[in-house]
Formats: C-alpha cells, sequence, structure tokens
C-alpha cells in the first residue's frame, strides 16, 4: 500500500521532467520529422506531402557526403584524442607531483570559454600563410627552427582539412576527459595498488591491469558526452572557417539551408537524418549499460 | 628508485610542454586585445603589444556590461533549478524504480542529441504562445528544460554510487520518499551539485543559439552582444579579444574557485558511467 | 586555498579595473526604452538590421538621430545582431515572423532576396503610396525601381548603393612591376602573370562568399550586361559557351590567388593590397573606407578601376528596409521608412557608411573623391544587379550557387559546376 503510493509519488515528481522532454524534444522532433516530409521552401508553413524526396536529395547530395565524410572523420579523431589526452594528463597528474592543482587548473580552465571564443583565438594560431606572411603557429614554429611542423593547417585540401579542427575541440574538451579519468583512478583504492606493487607488479603494468579496466566505464561517460558535443560541432567550425565547404559539416548545412536559403523541409530533413545516425549508435550502448546495471 | 628519480623532471618537462600547449591561445587572446588597432596584425601576432592598451578592455565592457548583467540573472537561476530538478530526477531513477523508468530514463537522455537549429521554428512558437517570448524567463526555462538530460544523468550515476542500504535505513525509520530525500541524500549531495553546477553555469553562459533566438535586445546575454562587438564587416580585432577575455571571466572564476571541487565530485561518481 | 583564493580575486579586480574610467556613451537604442511612455501616435520603433560595428553601425546611428529629430513622438529601438550577411539577423526574423511577431522594420538587399523571400510569403507591403507622396518615383534611378518591383509593387525603400565592381590595386606596385590597370581578361592575365613571377600574389581573396563576389564580376566582364541579366531572368543559357568561357575565367584567376584565401575575411584579403603582398583585389567599393582607415590616400595608396571587362555597367546592391505586413506600430513604421528615402537621412547615413545615395539628388560635396565618381558613373553606367548580394537571385537559388561554387572551389571541375549553376536555375531559380 505505502509501496504504491511511493511509486505513484515518484512517478509524480519525475512527470514535469517527463512531459518537459515530451513536449520540447519529442514534441518538436515530431514536428520536425513532419516538415522534412513536405516541400516546405521559403518562409510561408507548406506542409504539402512528399514522401521520402528530401531524403533521396540528401543521400545524392555530394555536399552532404562530403558533411558524412567530415563528421566521420572529426568524430572518430576528437573522440580518439580526447580520450588518449585526457588519459595521459590523468595518469601524468596521478604522479603526484609538486604543482598538481596548478597543472590542473591550465589543463581545466578551456573548458570555461565558448567554443566561438576558441575558435577566434585558434584560426589566428593555424593561420596558413606562407612566405613573408607567415603568421600563428607556422611562424612559432619557423622561428623556433621546426619548419617541419610548418603546414596548411585546416586549408589542407580534402578530406583532412577537417582533422586540423580537432585540436582547438581537443584543446578545449581534454580537460574535461582528464577530470573525468582522474577521478576514476584516484577512485581505485591504493590498497589494491599497493598489494600489486608489493606483488612485484611495476608502474607500467599495475596501470595496464588493475587501473584501465576499472576506467571503461568512466570512458563510456566520456564518449556520451563528448559525443553529442562533437556530433552538433557549429560554433568552432564557422569561428575558424566561416563557412567553408571543404569544412562543411550537417549542423552547418542546416543552418545555411534552413536560415540562409528557407528550405526549411531540407533542413529539417538533414536534422531527422542526424538523429536517426545517432540513435544507431547510442540505443545499443544505452540498452548495454542497461543490461550490465541489472546484472550487478 | 632511481629510475624514479629521472623519470621526475622528464614528467615535469612534458607536463610544462601540455601547459604551454593549453595557454598559447590565452596568449594570443590576451596580448592582441592590449594592443591598439593599428600594431593587430596578423604577421607580428606573437609580439608583446607596444603599452596596455587598456581601452579595449573599457571600450568592450562598455559595450559588454548590460548583457553581463543579463547574463548573470539568466545563467544562476537557470543553473540552481536545472541543478535541482535533475537532483530530483537522479534520486527517483537511481533509487525508486518504477516500471519501465530505464526507457523512460533514456529517452530522456536522447534528448542531449537533438540538434537544436532543427526546432528553433516551433520552440519560438511555443514560447510566445506561453508569453515568454522576448525576456530572461523564457531562456531560463528552455534552458532548465534542455539541461534535463545531462543534469539527470550525473546525478543518477552519483546517487547510484551511495549504497541503498541508506533508503533502507530511512525506511525503517518511517520517512517516506521525499523524507529521504530531504534529510538523507540531499546533505550528501553535494559533490553531485559541484559538478552540475559548474557544468550547466558554463553551457548556459557560453550558449549562443537560444540566447539570439528568443531575447529582445535589452535581455540579450553577453554572447550574443560579444558577437555584435565583431560587426559584419570589419572586426577590430583587439577590442573584440578583449571582450572575449571579459566575456569568459565568469566562468573562469568559477573554475578556477571550484575547480578541485569539481574534481571531488567526480570522484564521488557523478560520471562514472 | 589561498593560491586559488588570491588568483579569484585578481581575475575579479581585473573584471573590476576595466569598468574604471570615463564610460563611453552607449550605443543609441541598445539599452532599451526604459521606462518611455508612448505618447498618442508615439510608442516603440524596433528596427532591425545587421549594422553593429564600425562605419554601418555609425551611418545608422546618424540616420536614427535624423528620426529622432524629425519623430521626437516615437521611440527607436536598434535591434542590430552581428554576423556575415546578416545570417544571425535573418534567422532571428524568420523565427519571429513565424511568431507573427515582427519588428517595426528589417533591413534586407533589395532585390530578390526581400522579394523572393518576403513577398512570397506575404509578409512585406507594397510601397507605391509612399513612393508617391514622396515623390521618389522621380528620384530614384529607373532601372532602380523594376529590380526592386515585382508586378508593378514596389517593396523596398533603399537607403545606398554599393558597387560590387571594383577592381582595387596597389598603384606603386603597378609601377614597379610596369603594368597598367587592365581593362579586360587579357590584360589582366598577363599581368598577373607577371606579378606571379616577380614573387607576388596578383590577386588577393578572401572567404567563401568574396569568391561567389569575384564569380559573379567575372561572369559579369565576360559575357557583358545584356546576358548576364537574360541569365537572371530565366531567358538566358546557362550551358552557353559564353558561360563556359566565364567560368574557366574564374579558375584561371582562382590560379592567381593566394593559397590562404579561405582564412581572410574581405578586409584581410584587402590589407595584402594595401600592404603591397598583392596587386589587386575585387571587392565592393565599402573597401574604400578600409582603404582611407588606414590612412592611405586616393590614387596614391591605393587605387580603383572598374572590374575588367565592365567598364561602363554599374553592378549594384543596395541596403533597404521594408513594411512588415502586421507591424506592431504602423505610423512608427511609415516615419521610419520615410526618413530612410529622405534626402536628410540618406546625407546623414551614406557618407558615414562610405556609399552613395540612392537618391539622385544628394550633395556631391559631402562625399569623398571615389564617391563623387561613383555617383557619376551610377547616373550614366547600366545598372544590373549583383549576385552575391541579394539582387539577382533568390536565397533559394543563391544557396544552391553557393554550394556548387564551393564544390566547385576545390575539384576546380569546370564542366560539373557549370551543370550545377543550370541544374540550380531550373530547380530554384528563374529558369522554371
Amino acid at each position: 500500500m505505502r509501496r504504491t503510493r511511493e511509486r505513484l509519488l515518484a512517478v509524480a515528481l519525475v512527470s514535469p521532467s517527463i512531459l518537459a522532454i515530451a513536449i520540447f524534444v519529442y514534441g518538436f522532433i515530431g514536428w520536425s520529422a513532419r516538415v522534412s516530409l513536405s516541400a516546405w521552401q521559403g518562409l510561408l508553413p507548406n506542409y504539402a506531402w512528399v514522401g521520402l524526396a528530401n531524403y533521396a536529395q540528401l543521400l545524392r547530395d555530394r555536399r552532404f557526403q562530403i558533411d558524412m565524410r567530415n563528421t566521420a572523420i572529426f568524430t572518430g579523431l576528437f573522440l580518439a584524442a580526447c580520450l588518449l589526452l585526457g588519459l595521459l594528463l590523468a595518469i601524468l597528474l596521478d604522479q603526484r607531483l609538486k604543482g598538481e592543482g596548478l597543472f590542473r587548473s591550465v589543463f581545466l580552465f578551456p573548458m570555461a570559454i565558448s567554443f566561438i571564443v576558441t575558435g577566434v583565438a585558434w584560426r589566428w594560431l593555424m593561420n596558413p600563410a606562407t612566405g613573408t606572411r607567415l603568421s600563428g603557429l607556422n611562424l612559432l614554429f619557423h622561428n623556433l627552427g621546426l619548419d617541419g611542423l610548418v603546414s596548411a593547417w585546416h586549408t589542407t585540401p580534402p578530406p583532412w582539412g577537417i582533422a586540423f579542427i580537432v585540436l582547438p575541440a581537443v584543446w578545449q574538451m581534454s580537460g574535461f576527459t582528464m577530470a573525468l579519468y582522474l577521478a576514476g583512478i584516484r577512485g581505485i583504492s591504493d590498497e589494491l595498488r599497493e598489494a600489486a606493487r608489493v606483488d612485484g607488479a611495476n608502474e607500467l603494468q599495475i596501470y595496464r591491469h588493475i587501473v584501465l579496466p576499472q576506467l571503461q566505464p568512466v570512458t563510456l561517460s566520456a564518449v556520451i558526452v563528448l559525443g553529442h558535443i562533437s556530433l552538433k560541432i557549429f560554433d568552432l567550425i564557422v569561428a575558424i572557417s566561416g563557412k567553408d565547404i571543404r569544412l562543411d559539416v550537417p549542423s552547418i548545412y542546416m543552418w545555411t539551408i534552413t536560415f540562409d536559403a528557407n528550405n526549411f523541409a531540407r533542413g529539417a530533413a538533414i536534422g531527422i537524418f542526424m538523429l536517426v545516425a545517432v540513435s544507431l549508435l547510442i540505443v545499443p550502448y544505452l540498452s548495454f549499460s542497461g543490461r550490465t546495471e541489472e546484472g550487478t | 628508485m632511481t629510475l624514479r628519480r629521472l623519470v621526475r623532471p622528464l614528467l615535469y618537462l612534458l607536463l610544462l610542454l601540455l601547459a604551454v600547449f593549453y595557454l598559447l591561445p590565452v596568449y594570443v587572446l590576451l596580448v592582441t586585445g592590449l594592443k591598439s588597432f593599428a600594431e593587430v596584425n596578423l604577421q607580428t601576432m606573437w609580439n608583446l603589444p607596444s603599452g596596455l592598451h587598456l581601452d579595449n578592455f573599457r571600450e568592450a565592457f562598455d559595450k559588454l556590461w548590460p548583457h553581463l548583467k543579463n547574463s548573470l540573472l539568466l545563467t544562476l537561476p537557470a543553473a540552481g533549478l536545472s541543478a535541482a530538478l535533475g537532483s530530483l530526477n537522479g534520486y527517483v531513477f537511481s533509487k525508486w524504480r518504477f516500471p519501465g523508468a530505464d526507457r523512460i530514463f533514456g529517452l530522456i537522455l536522447f534528448g542531449m542529441f537533438i540538434p537544436y537549429q532543427s526546432i528553433l521554428i516551433p520552440l519560438v512558437q511555443f514560447i510566445n504562445s506561453i508569453g515568454l517570448y522576448g525576456g530572461l524567463p523564457g531562456l531560463i526555462l528552455v534552458h532548465i528544460i534542455y539541461g534535463i538530460p545531462i543534469t539527470t544523468l550525473i546525478f543518477r550515476n552519483y546517487y547510484a554510487t551511495l549504497p541503498t542500504e541508506i533508503v533502507e535505513a530511512g525506511r525503517i525509520d518511517g520517512a517516506g520518499l521525499l523524507g529521504i530525500y530531504r534529510w538523507l541524500l540531499f546533505p550528501l549531495s553535494l559533490p553531485g551539485f559541484v559538478v552540475v553546477l559548474i557544468w550547466q553555469f558554463t553551457s548556459i553562459w557560453n550558449e549562443f543559439l537560444f540566447a539570439i533566438i528568443l531575447t529582445n535586445p535589452s535581455h540579450w546575454p553577453v554572447t550574443v552582444a560579444l558577437n555584435n562587438l565583431a560587426g559584419s564587416q570589419i572586426v577590430e580585432w583587439n577590442v573584440q579579444m578583449a571582450g572575449a577575455l571579459l566575456a569568459a571571466l565568469p566562468t573562469l572564476v568559477v573554475y578556477v574557485v571550484l575547480g578541485r571541487y569539481f574534481l571531488r565530485g567526480l570522484m564521488a561518481g557523478a560520471l562514472k558511467g | 586555498m589561498g593560491k586559488r583564493t588570491w588568483l579569484a580575486w585578481a581575475l575579479l579586480v581585473a573584471l573590476i579595473a576595466s569598468a574604471c574610467g570615463p564610460a563611453a556613451t552607449p550605443a543609441p537604442g541598445t539599452e532599451g526604452p526604459a521606462g518611455t511612455e508612448p505618447s498618442a501616435g508615439g510608442g516603440e520603433v524596433e528596427v532591425f538590421s545587421w549594422w553593429t560595428a564600425g562605419g554601418e553601425a555609425e551611418g545608422l546611428a546618424a540616420m536614427v538621430e535624423v528620426f529622432n529629430a524629425e519623430h521626437p513622438e516615437f521611440t527607436l529601438v536598434n535591434a542590430a545582431v552581428a554576423g556575415g550577411a546578416g545570417t544571425n539577423a535573418r534567422a532571428v526574423l524568420a523565427t519571429r515572423l513565424s511568431a507573427n511577431d515582427p519588428p517595426a522594420s528589417w533591413q534586407g538587399h533589395a532585390g530578390q532576396e526581400l522579394i523572393g523571400t518576403y513577398v512570397a510569403a506575404g509578409q512585406i507591403q507594397p510601397l507605391n503610396d509612399l513612393y508617391e507622396a514622396e515623390g521618389w518615383l522621380e528620384l530614384m534611378p529607373e532601372t532602380l525601381i523594376p529590380l526592386i518591383s515585382q508586378d508593378g509593387n514596389i517593396y523596398s525603400v533603399p537607403v545606398n548603393i554599393h558597387r560590387a565592381n571594383v577592381l582595387w590595386y596597389n598603384p606603386e606596385v603597378l609601377a614597379a612591376n610596369s603594368i597598367e590597370v587592365p581593362t579586360n581578361a587579357e590584360e589582366f592575365f598577363a599581368a598577373a602573370a607577371t606579378l606571379q613571377a616577380a614573387g607576388l600574389t596578383p590577386l588577393a581573396m578572401g572567404e567563401a562568399w568574396t569568391a561567389m563576389h569575384l564569380f559573379e564580376t567575372v561572369l559579369l566582364g565576360t559575357v557583358g550586361a545584356d546576358t548576364y541579366n537574360a541569365l537572371w531572368d530565366g531567358t538566358g543559357d546557362w550551358n552557353s559557351p559564353e558561360v563556359t568561357e566565364a567560368i574557366e575565367h574564374f579558375a584561371a584567376a582562382l590560379d592567381y590567388t593566394n593559397s590562404d584565401a579561405s582564412t581572410l575575411t574581405w578586409d584581410q584579403a584587402a590589407q595584402l593590397v594595401a600592404d603591397g603582398d598583392a596587386a589587386f583585389t575585387v571587392m565592393g567599393d565599402w573597401a574604400e573606407g578600409f582603404f582611407k582607415g588606414l590612412g592611405l590616400t586616393p590614387m596614391e595608396g591605393f587605387g580603383w578601376a572598374p572590374a575588367p571587362g565592365t567598364d561602363g555597367v554599374f553592378q549594384f546592391l543596395s541596403d533597404s528596409f521594408v513594411l512588415p505586413v502586421g507591424t506592431p506600430n504602423p505610423e512608427g513604421s511609415s516615419a521610419w521608412l520615410t526618413v530612410a528615402g529622405s534626402k536628410a537621412g540618406q546625407e546623414a547615413f551614406n557618407p558615414i557608411k562610405g556609399s552613395i545615395c540612392a537618391r539622385t539628388d544628394c550633395d556631391p560635396s559631402l562625399f569623398d573623391e571615389y564617391l563623387q565618381s561613383a555617383m557619376q558613373d551610377w547616373t550614366t553606367d547600366v545598372v544590373v544587379g549583383s549576385l552575391t548580394h541579394g539582387v539577382v537571385a533568390n536565397d533559394n537559388w543563391k544557396a544552391e550557387i553557393n554550394t556548387a561554387l564551393g564544390l566547385f572551389l576545390a575539384d576546380r571541375d569546370v564542366a560539373v559546376f557549370q551543370s550545377a549553376l543550370a541544374t540550380a536555375c531550373a530547380a530554384t531559380g528563374a529558369c522554371q
């Protein structure tokens, strides 16, 4: 009796959130899906049914193919670099060196800055001008005698230009991954590591066999948070390269087609397409983690 | 042990090099922000300014100040309320399983992935229809709602690390769902709140899209004003970068002051998967 | 905690320190009409634009002063939002219009950008009555009126006129390399080859939209005004050999541009010319304000000429204001439009902005050397519209061209680009 009442109370507590999400997420997605199946072009709503024509056009669209390729490269590199760099920083800081707090602040503070500001600063740093107009990091490398590092940065011909955009993104978010991993590492009891040391394991083996396996759930959390940032990346790229099509990603295409071209139907199709693609990746994760939790 | 002594300086060197990587962009922002307009030049970007041209900061500040106030009025309530809501949600989802809870949680989490550009039109229509368009309350509401997934996730993970025995013990003492929250779990929630507040403060403070779409000019947060500093034709980079630094100061303060609590919160299990 | 708190306080002090000192006057109207009482026939007039900084903002402020002097019963709210070519402003506008909450007036590029978007959606009103009342039909150039009308209805009040087909050059660089200012494609490419051999960048270009700007002037210069107009009104053939030649010229010109073009804004590209790193740049005449701002003397530090092949043709763009359907303040909107089209308003705005009046009766002595020559050309040249700046193509069509152009910049495939242009015209343009 009490149990049922408490169950009802529990549901009542979360129902405002459920209602809000139902409207603001799923209601609006529903609207967007409906628009993606219509012929709405121009500022006057036009819900004339066209079936999957917009999606078919999208798959044939050369620009969208570039978008997909760029997203794949960017997301893959961004996740890998953030996780690896974050892990490296966490391991370094775990060594209990002096000044740990200061270093930690230095690695963490980029998170405080918006992607737009990061883009503005890195636009200057990644300037690809050559010869007498050398600038940015190229100029620094040249002055330090490291001419081998001078590159065209994000103006590298496709498909690798987008890879250089990973640099400011990692600069901004690796501190977050570092904090996650450091918390995860520090959460592993010292006795466990001490016992291993007594058994003769060296530091490297301890990290490899004891620490890293325990960090898997942290990695999955990081992937979720970083993943949604990376798939929706917009401000950073626009701040660095304007709307250069060679560095186009779906969110930029969606913006320009919706608000610069007033083609709401095709813009909605891009949005829904991205959502479906994301759910194909996320739903398995969620059900996997749900199952593992029930198993424990 | 001698290996350790050799390795330590190397570790410091590595950390220092990495620190340089992280500080380079700030150097660029700061140095350019202190230059006069005539000095701003891509080829001399690494050079120190000829003098401390604080008038850039003054000019940026004059244009940004009213909007900095708006940002504070927006971010503090929005972060606080979304943290409170996330805490309640996380509590329910981690300690009070009802049928379908996991599925619903998954559906809520999925909300993190929607591209906001694609829902701007219905969002504006809805907010306008409930009379909240143009001012800060509407924007606060929107940030609270779209913050539900991440705040719920963080708190759910955090409360999951707290043993269920606490709930059981509270039950035995006769407390109900709300009572257990208020007397037992809420006092233990500080690390979770720190992580959520820091995350939400940063996200909301730096957000541009909703800010520009949902507010009138007098209610613009600082992100919109900063964008307007740039202008649409010629950009005064020195003022722009000074403005960027000013706009980032509050979040920087939050990170500097609360950084170690952020870490403690994470250690306490706030995002342990 | 000591070090940390100290650092935090230092940051806070920095924030406060930058606030000390004499406060600059805030931009007019950005604070909002705090506490004004709307009088009868008064109230707020919210004007939407993307003029937020520099000469644009100052010009707008000057025009607002004229408005405030002539119409003290209204309070003008300056709702300017920055973003290249108004991309942010238009997004905000689209959402507001979808919620039936238009401002009292907004800025738009005269021509298809306004007509194709807002007239098609029934969101702006014809202004023929206003034009008659103010006598603008006689005062605005004949060739302009059809370009801002549809079915005999005039839809906007142009405030200024800019010229897009201007070739800016560095006279010293040309003199040092014994080059005359090129008047057609052959001369241009010959000059470019010489300059490249000398280690200079012949043609400075910036990010994506400046490439479209270059393309439209090359197109105009290659096919001529008549064919150019035909391409945009649907009677021309995008698959014709003339267009092929134009694209080939464009590709050749691209070969002479700086490799870091996509990372430069238009003014950073113009800086290359000012510094002598490049010889030419093709840009609208707002570049003049930039060169003068650097302290350069006209015809000594910088020079101008019609883009190669376009002598006698004035490729224009115009910023204009509209009358929304369902405006919250009909009298206020009319008052603003009247000022925008008035001699006093345009004479206040244009010299500061660096453009010429849309009206033909503005006082030339208020304008500098270049602008006076532009005023002269405006009355004598053949007038055609700009693509990049919204005159000849509506937003949807222009976006298709933009995508095709972006892809062309990546792969330089002339045939693919040409067929994409033809498809764009047929699918979203006037060739339907």
